[in-house]
């Protein structure tokens, strides 16, 4: 799985990794991944939110490190 | 779901009402949240809300003497919003303003940028422009044209939720 582009949203509170999450998955084709890194622990169900109502598919939602990291494929 | 979710994107209409910092935040949370989640979402700003959407850089508004007094008394423009409580002649927005910065919490007027880039309609109330001597070019660019209640209940009649803030 090649990851098209990466967003570290690192120590930024909501609602802005969904905002810098949304603005990139915007420059990316569509099947294209997109990484998110956030530690906003209120992120793990906005993410799941935001993909439910955009219709991008949130491929995988995990902890490591103290973070959170997200994989977006754009619809 | 996500089929159906993306086929057709949900309606979100916020009344934009009161010009309190904190209220203020929270609209320009919702709106370019709500857009980033590509629903369609129209703010629709009347009474004190106005007063946000009018340029940092005005100071005086309005023709008549009763208009600018208004605005002498109570600063326009995204930044310059007092807390509904605790705001000690600006103190309590300056300590806000440093907590957002230490927690990089983005501020109204950047997440009202935000909300425009991410498509969010902003219509402004004529009977409110008009009782307060606003004019178009007072307020900030990008702004839908001006409506009345009847264009704003219609929306939200459509609308799959509706916020009064």
């Amino acid at each position: 799985m090649d990851i098209k582009l990466k967003v570290d949203a690192s120590g930024l509170s909501c609602p802005l990794p969904i905002l810098k999450a949304s603005q990139a998955v915007k420059t990316v084709e569509s099947g294209e991944l997109v990484e998110v890194i956030a530690t906003d622990p209120g992120s793990v169900k906005d993410f799941a939110a935001w993909a439910t109502s955009t219709g991008n598919a949130l491929v995988e939602s995990g902890a490591a490190d103290g973070k959170f990291r997200f994989l977006i494929r754009r619809k | 779901m996500t089929a159906e979710a993306a086929d057709k994107p949900k309606k979100l209409v916020i009344i934009c009402y009161s010009g309190e910092l904190e209220k203020t935040w929270a609209t320009m949370i919702l709106a370019s949240t709500a857009g980033a989640m590509e629903m369609e979402t129209t703010v629709f700003v009347t009474f004190w809300g106005l007063q946000t959407f009018v340029k940092d850089k005005k100071r005086i508004t309005g023709e008549n003497w009763m208009q600018k007094m208004m605005s002498f008394m109570q600063r326009p423009g995204a930044s310059h919003r007092k807390l509904s409580k605790m705001n000690f002649m600006g103190m309590g927005p300056w300590m806000m303003f440093q907590l957002a910065k230490k927690y990089n919490v983005a501020k109204p007027k950047e997440l009202l940028e935000m909300a425009q880039a991410v498509g969010v309609t902003f219509l402004p109330c004529q009977m409110t422009m008009d009782m307060f001597g606003l004019k178009r070019e007072d307020l900030i660019d990008g702004m839908g044209e001006p409506v009345g209640a009847a264009t704003a209940l219609q929306l939200m009649t459509e609308a799959d939720s509706t916020l009064f803030i």
